[in-house]
């Protein structure tokens, strides 16, 4: 468990967070992640991301239900246990080529949903930070990793210029982990609906 | 900053080779007929090899034309804008239906109305010959299959694509002299336009996605049938279909033109080969998958020449240009972004298909041989020098962007 301090800003608008976005790499500063409620384009290249490598791997979970569907049918069907079908062969092959393709699909749908969990860090009763509930509903938000030269008045300040509509620092855990949230982290407040 | 090319010229050059293309195809074609109609050699099998020469050629390009407007239409519906940089591409080829149209149109007519009983490109129009040889099949049949209705079907056919598509067409020019004044207008001029494409689609359906493909090719073999013979015929044109548009749009962007249209617009063109490169395959191998497995004599009759047979050749050559390269060289995103590759691939998707439609219909009028012959090249050399030649001076009659189209700037910022 390590802990680190963020200073976290939140956007309502895409068109406000893009700049901001590059300003703030622009200033040296690091960004943690940006969370946003849908999949915004163009968003990964403008934080610098990398590729992702899920592709790479989903290739390589479909060739595995390639060679598992093949391997296995023409092991039963052709040393195991051959039955006469209809007077075909016993490697009939056209006949194989649909289970061969679900099992392809099959194994890399499953594999790449796992891996793609993984990599976000999520699974049943394992628990994570969250930054700001809003994120899930209508805001866009930024949070920027403070090391020890950070100052963080100042960057509150730089945030609020470049539009952020609501700016807090935070202490948070940026693992996850298996347990329960703090007490005091309440994920929902009233107010943020509206509601006094 | 440099001013946006916004009208397509028509290079000299490019107009003596459409010209050059299109007079060797019709020296081709002129030669063909008096070797195969006329003259001490010809028979009616000889005759009917020409006017089945002339026939998947002429339908086959018509198909791939129609297919532009089909994908216009579909990207309308689908409130798509990624494509209004270079849709004027898509438009100017499907000006080519009605013209493609007429010519198909007068083949098909000779071939059930000047040949009549005596063809066997269509074994239907014999009707005495069926009887005698008790061809319940074919008999019951008739009703689907007979000059009148292949007449009244091909006009319906043929006339509501090319109207359709002018009036998708008309719609895109009121785009080009002004901006909608308000979003009342604005949204008025989008719903004009879903109507239309709606339109299309549905004939489109009630046609290539089905009826169409029975009639014009499925029905030489008129015994036998296939549920899946019309969207294989879809899928083959639509392939091709967006291979040409790709074509086109890097041609213009190689001369300079085109300037909003990037790798971002490429990528997705490369997709659509991509993706209906596999969807045809699909097709294809569920066809061939039942019938082989059925083992049914009516049914694999048509595979038996085409399998087994003289065939054999071209039909795996098919799988491999149309199956094999497509998913190997275009499976890398950076290959769909490679201007020398897409256009590569485009070409040899447009003569992949091109080839899958002389089996089709070769296959089963020539079974004795099946040679890709001077006439077969000489024919679709002149309907590629039509294509160049119609579409450039299409793409010149009117600007290159509809530039106050309401999705304008979607596509401008368009990125995958």
């Amino acid at each position: 468990m390590s802990k680190k301090k963020f200073v976290v800003g939140a956007f309502d608008d895409e068109a406000v967070l893009f700049p901001a976005v590059k300003k703030v790499r622009m200033s040296g500063y690091k960004i943690h992640d940006v969370y946003t409620p849908f999949a915004v384009h163009g968003l990964d290249h403008a934080l610098g991301l990398r590729e992702t490598s899920l592709h790479t791997a989903g290739f390589i979970y479909a060739i595995t239900g390639t060679c598992t569907a093949l391997g296995g049918i023409s092991y039963v069907f052709t040393y195991d246990w051959p039955v006469n079908i209809g007077g075909k062969p016993h490697f009939a092959l056209p006949a194989w080529i649909p289970i061969i393709f679900e099992l392809t699909v099959l194994f890399s749908a499953v594999g790449m949903v796992l891996t793609f969990c993984y990599l976000c860090q999520l699974a049943p009763f394992v628990k994570k930070h969250h930054f700001h509930p809003r994120a899930t509903d209508d805001l866009f938000v930024m949070v920027i990793e403070c090391t020890a030269k950070t100052n963080v008045d100042d960057l509150q300040a730089f945030l609020t210029r470049n539009g952020a509509v609501e700016v807090s620092v935070q202490e948070a855990e940026t693992e996850w982990w298996v347990g329960t949230y703090d007490k005091e982290q309440r994920l929902i407040k009233d107010t943020d609906f509206g509601v006094a | 900053m440099v001013a946006i090319k916004e009208q397509f010229e028509v290079p000299a050059k490019m107009k003596t080779w459409a010209l050059a293309l299109t007079g060797i195809g019709l020296l081709t074609i002129i030669i063909g007929f008096v070797t195969h109609t006329m003259g001490a050699s010809a028979n009616q099998h000889t005759k009917d090899i020409f006017w089945a020469t002339m026939l998947y050629n002429s339908i086959f390009f018509m198909l791939i034309c129609n297919a532009s407007m089909f994908f216009i239409c579909a990207t309308t519906l689908a409130m798509g804008g990624w494509q209004m940089t270079f849709r004027r591409v898509p438009e100017a080829i499907s000006t080519l239906v009605p013209i493609f149209g007429i010519i198909a149109f007068a083949i098909m007519m000779f071939i059930v109305f000047g040949m009549g009983p005596s063809t066997n490109i269509y074994p239907w129009l014999n009707k005495e010959a069926l009887e005698k040889a008790g061809n319940e099949e074919v008999l019951k049949k008739l009703g689907f299959l007979n000059p009148v209705f292949y007449l009244v079907w091909t006009i319906l056919a043929i006339g509501l694509w090319s109207l359709l598509g002018a009036r998708m067409r008309m719609l895109s020019r009121e785009a080009d002299d002004a901006a909608l004044q308000n979003q009342e207008t604005g949204k008025s001029f989008v719903w004009r336009n879903t109507v239309t494409a709606s339109l299309f689609i549905v004939w489109f359906a009630l046609t290539v996605g089905s009826t169409v493909p029975w009639l014009w090719m499925m029905s030489i073999d008129a015994n036998w049938y296939s549920t899946m013979y019309s969207w294989y015929t879809f899928a083959s044109s639509f392939v091709s279909g967006m291979s040409l548009i790709a074509l086109w749009v890097i041609y213009l962007k190689n001369k300079g033109y085109l300037e909003y249209t990037n790798q971002e617009h490429l990528h997705d063109l490369g997709k659509f080969m991509f993706a209906f490169s596999i969807f045809w395959t699909y097709l294809w191998f569920s066809q061939y998958m039942l019938i082989w497995y059925g083992n049914i004599s009516e049914e694999t009759v048509y595979f038996k020449n085409r399998v087994q047979g003289v065939y054999k050749g071209i039909f795996f050559l098919n799988i491999i240009i149309n199956f094999i390269c497509p998913i190997l060289i275009l499976m890398k995103r950076s290959a769909k972004r490679n201007y020398t590759l897409v256009t590569f691939m485009a070409v040899l998707i447009l003569f992949g298909h091109w080839v899958d439609f002389y089996q089709m219909i070769m296959g089963s009028v020539r079974k004795e041989s099946s040679t890709l012959g001077w006439l077969d090249f000489g024919t679709a050399a002149f309907f590629v020098g039509m294509i160049i030649y119609f579409v450039s001076k299409s793409l010149a009659s009117k600007p290159l962007l509809a530039k106050y189209h309401p999705f304008f700037k979607e596509s401008i910022i368009h990125h995958t």
